[in-house]
């Protein structure tokens, strides 16, 4: 499973970025996170507002700090 | 009832004199805290569930490819209820331009948004009442409107930075929420914003309290009162580097107000501390050329001093 965290470097995209750790530490998932920073890369997806979570190529949240349970639910 | 038990605390519990400095600025404090507090909270979390059904890939779907003056009229609308932050200035930016909404309607949307937010909106109507809220979500929405107008005919696509138009955009649909989720959304929403603004809520109504309660009447009527043309201009300059701080800033105007400001420098002074802010240039720098940057600032700036002048001739 790869996670991207998208954002231009917000303290709510470094927030939402802790989530996805914690959450795949609580969840004991195997996963690649990434910080994606630049505005082509955010482009490339559709996404409008940040922070925006990506799961293998899927925009899940967009314009939200998701919870860690949140992320949990959707790392399915 | 708040007035009463803000009385009540004050000059009863307390035991501070009606009328005296101390008591005014405490019993002002009191009431005017609770009653914001209050309506923030309320009127912030019926905000957060309506915007979930307003996000910004859905409003730029409106927006694309709208004519001049329908387009500017909904950008401006949309403006108040979709979710913005400054922070994703840029990519709604491009997004906005990338799926066909017209420049100037990119603008409208772009000068409403901060402008007629809902933290301004209900401080004006706890402090200043529904009249003067309205009329502020009126002249907001005119100048987003005619500012974007004004852009849009001056045909300054050129002056967009080039990488803008040769971007990507993929399509990431609209992530659908049921109504749980909604209502799950706006209570952080809400309790984040109000954990964010609150200390300027407080330090702007105890200023303002101190100044009810100490500063002599008719203080300002001098300066900022209405037969003094260069109040409008100094106080939309001094609105500038005073970004995002509507919370506190408001309640200070407040009590200017009755220390002799007049009510078009009041409005004016309000629309540049919410509309014009140097943190958001920085951002815009981004995917604007300088000339395009400055025609944008200058021509709210402009329209935001010709409303000041307006008001204090009329009202």
């Amino acid at each position: 499973m790869r996670i991207e965290v998208l954002g231009t470097g917000c303290v709510k995209c470094k927030t939402l970025y802790e989530n996805v750790k914690k959450a795949l530490e609580e969840s004991g998932t195997n996963a690649e996170v990434a910080k994606v920073e630049d505005i082509p890369s955010i482009m490339k997806h559709g996404v409008m507002s940040t922070p925006a979570l990506v799961i293998d190529g899927r925009v899940v949240f967009s314009g939200k700090v998701a919870s860690v349970a949140e992320i949990i639910g959707v790392l399915g | 009832m708040l007035k009463r038990t803000a009385d009540y605390i004050v000059f009863t519990l307390l035991g501070l004199a009606p009328g005296s400095r101390a008591g005014e600025a405490l019993d002002f404090f009191l009431y005017d805290t609770t009653k914001i507090f209050l309506l923030l909270t309320t009127i912030i979390f019926v905000v957060a569930v309506i915007r979930t059904s307003f996000p910004p890939e859905r409003t730029k779907r409106i927006l694309s490819h709208k004519r001049e003056y329908v387009g500017n009229v909904l950008a401006a609308l949309l403006g108040i209820i979709t979710p913005f932050c400054s922070c994703s200035a840029v990519p709604l930016f491009i997004g906005f331009v990338e799926s066909g909404v017209p420049l100037g309607a990119t603008f409208s949307f772009l000068i409403s948004s901060p402008m007629v937010n809902e933290v301004a909106l209900i401080m004006l109507w706890g402090l200043f009442g529904w009249k003067i809220a309205l009329i502020y979500i009126g002249t907001g929405l005119a100048v987003a409107i005619i500012a974007g107008i004004v852009i849009g005919r001056l045909r300054m696509e050129k002056y967009v930075q080039e990488y803008v138009w040769e971007m990507r955009v993929g399509n990431a649909g609209i992530v659908e929420q049921g109504f749980r989720e909604r209502l799950v959304y706006a209570r952080e929403y809400t309790l984040d914003l109000l954990k964010k603004i609150w200390p300027y809520v407080v330090v702007g109504v105890g200023i303002g309290a101190f100044i009810h309660g100490y500063v002599p009447a008719d203080f300002l009527a001098r300066w900022a009162g209405r037969d003094n043309p260069l109040a409008v201009p100094v106080a939309v300059a001094l609105g500038v580097p005073l970004y995002s701080n509507a919370a506190g800033v408001i309640p200070i105007v407040h009590a200017l107000m009755e220390k002799g400001m007049a009510i078009g420098t009041v409005l004016a002074f309000m629309m540049a501390v919410t509309a014009l802010s140097l943190p958001e240039a920085v951002i815009l720098k981004n995917v604007l050329k300088n000339r395009l940057l400055a025609v944008f600032f200058g021509i709210v700036a402009v329209a935001i001093v010709f409303v000041g002048y307006l008001f204090n001739a009329i009202l």
